[in-house]
């Protein structure tokens, strides 16, 4: 029985257990299911409770040891850890660290998972070289993943509302459970036959690893990469990463992602369209106008040409003959109606009018001939006596023998 | 294994698109040439826009025949 002189410390007992323990119940595995779980976002440590239906037992799992997990523990899931039992002295609490933690039950799925994925790395099926472009225009688009499902209605939305021009062809198949890898190679198969859709979104909500499981199957694998339409998966949540989404041409976290990168806003692409518009509209704007000025330079050049020159010149040339043709016409013509006016007064000078004048006047018979002697008409014939301004009729009555 | 993807009409429309207003915008071309261009643009925009106004969405089901066919439905 001991003394009160061997009276621990708090601190000491502690120590004392978690050394005990520590030798005692070390490289243990324990399984149980995973609550209150948190995973400490600066230290990377991870803290939860392992339960069954009579108890629990705390747990950690350092950062060092949970960097590479292949899956992210959460609460409810089923896990066996490997392990050593220790004591935070701190708080006198009995805890687990942990240093390998793998899902329960799934031990042999996640071999399959491992074993399937480094097959396929390995045939190169994962290789970005045989990534098909995703089609940045698509006019239908495909869907394969259960009719009835949220992560339709989902994928039916997203589209929807960002691209309601797009038609959508849904191929509703089981998404898990028997059958369902086969109705998806069958679904995949179906939209190459058909070939109306650019892109295929394949997919389903989030679930159990096992819910997931058709998305790890190698059928559904293979035939995703055959597929001659472009694969999008889109498959339970975030943080689920499943072969199909390794193989797929894109993978997006989840089946309304997938509906985001399969179609292009309608807003921008009518942006785009009206873009272009303005920038052809001004091409030709600007050269038409362009054209115009040529035509007026040309045009100014032209008629600077000879050709119009000369024809301007020979014109006023012309014009300049005529002027000298009609002028001298005119002096010719003043000069001539001077000369008659000259001729005319001679003329009349030389004429019979001057002696008329002077009282004489000058007999003409009816032929017109002048009457030179008497002999020259009958007796009452008459005949005419031009005078000086005027003149008369006169009748022979006699001869005049002697004058 | 290459797998070369066929383009639809819509996409056809855009590239072409996209080209004409690359040799427009080069200033290489006769007024006629682009004026040709121009004309094909405006058309295809055309198309383009009318088919992105058309704007009810249309979803129908694909479905697999028992004689290794398909046929597609409408729903809603």
């Amino acid at each position: 029985m001991s003394h009160y002189q061997d009276c621990l410390t708090v601190s000491k007992l502690n120590t004392r257990i978690r050394n005990l323990l520590e030798s005692k119940i070390s490289d243990i595995w324990v399984k149980g299911e995973i609550s209150n779980f948190h995973h400490h976002p600066s230290s990377g440590h991870m803290y939860f409770t392992l339960k069954d239906g009579g108890s629990e037992i705390r747990c950690t799992m350092f950062r060092m040891n949970n960097l590479h997990l292949k899956f992210i523990p959460n609460d409810g899931m089923e896990v066996r850890l490997f392990g050593m039992v220790t004591v935070y002295e701190k708080r006198g609490q009995v805890q687990l660290k942990v240093g390998v933690m793998e899902p329960l039950g799934l031990g042999d799925l996640f071999k399959s998972f491992e074993a399937l994925k480094q097959t396929l790395e390995k045939e190169g099926l994962f290789d970005a070289k045989h990534k098909k472009e995703i089609p940045p225009y698509p006019k239908n688009v495909g869907v394969l993943t259960s009719g009835s499902g949220a992560a339709f209605k989902d994928v039916l939305n997203v589209l929807n509302r960002r691209a309601s021009h797009i038609g959508v062809l849904l191929c509703s198949v089981k998404v898990q459970g028997e059958g369902s890898s086969e109705e998806v190679v069958e679904g995949i198969e179906l939209f190459n036959q058909e070939k109306s859709v650019d892109v295929i979104i394949i997919g389903r909500g989030g679930g159990s690893i096992e819910d997931l499981w058709t998305f790890n199957e190698e059928v559904v694998a293979r035939s995703i990469f055959n597929s001659n339409i472009p694969i999008i998966s889109g498959v339970g949540h975030e943080t689920d990463f499943t072969i199909a989404d390794f193989v797929s041409d894109l993978r997006a976290p989840t089946p309304s992602a997938a509906a985001e990168l399969a179609v292009p806003l309608r807003e921008d692409l009518i942006l785009g369209l009206t873009n272009e518009k303005t920038k052809i509209l001004r091409i030709i704007q600007n050269q038409m106008e362009q054209r115009w000025l040529f035509f007026d330079q040309i045009e100014k050049r032209v008629s600077n040409q000879r050709p119009l020159r000369k024809i301007e010149m020979q014109k006023r040339a012309v014009s300049q003959i005529h002027q000298r043709l009609s002028l001298a016409v005119d002096a010719k013509k003043s000069f001539f109606s001077e000369q008659l006016n000259h001729l005319s007064k001679q003329l009349s000078n030389l004429g019979p009018n001057q002696v008329l004048e002077r009282g004489y006047a000058i007999p003409i018979d009816q032929k017109g001939r002048v009457i030179r002697n008497s002999e020259q008409i009958a007796l009452g014939e008459s005949f005419r006596l031009n005078m000086a301004k005027d003149g008369l009729i006169a009748k022979k009555t006699s001869d005049i023998k002697d004058n | 294994m290459s797998k070369e993807r066929e383009k639809n009409d819509f996409e056809r429309s855009i590239d072409r698109l996209e080209k004409l207003v690359d040799n427009m915008e080069s200033g290489e071309a006769s007024l006629e040439q682009n004026l040709s261009w121009f004309e094909e643009g405006m058309d295809l925009i055309r198309l383009c826009q009318s088919h992105l106004t058309d704007a009810e969405q249309r979803v129908q089901r694909l479905i697999k025949k028992n004689d290794h066919g398909f046929e597609i439905q409408e729903i809603e």
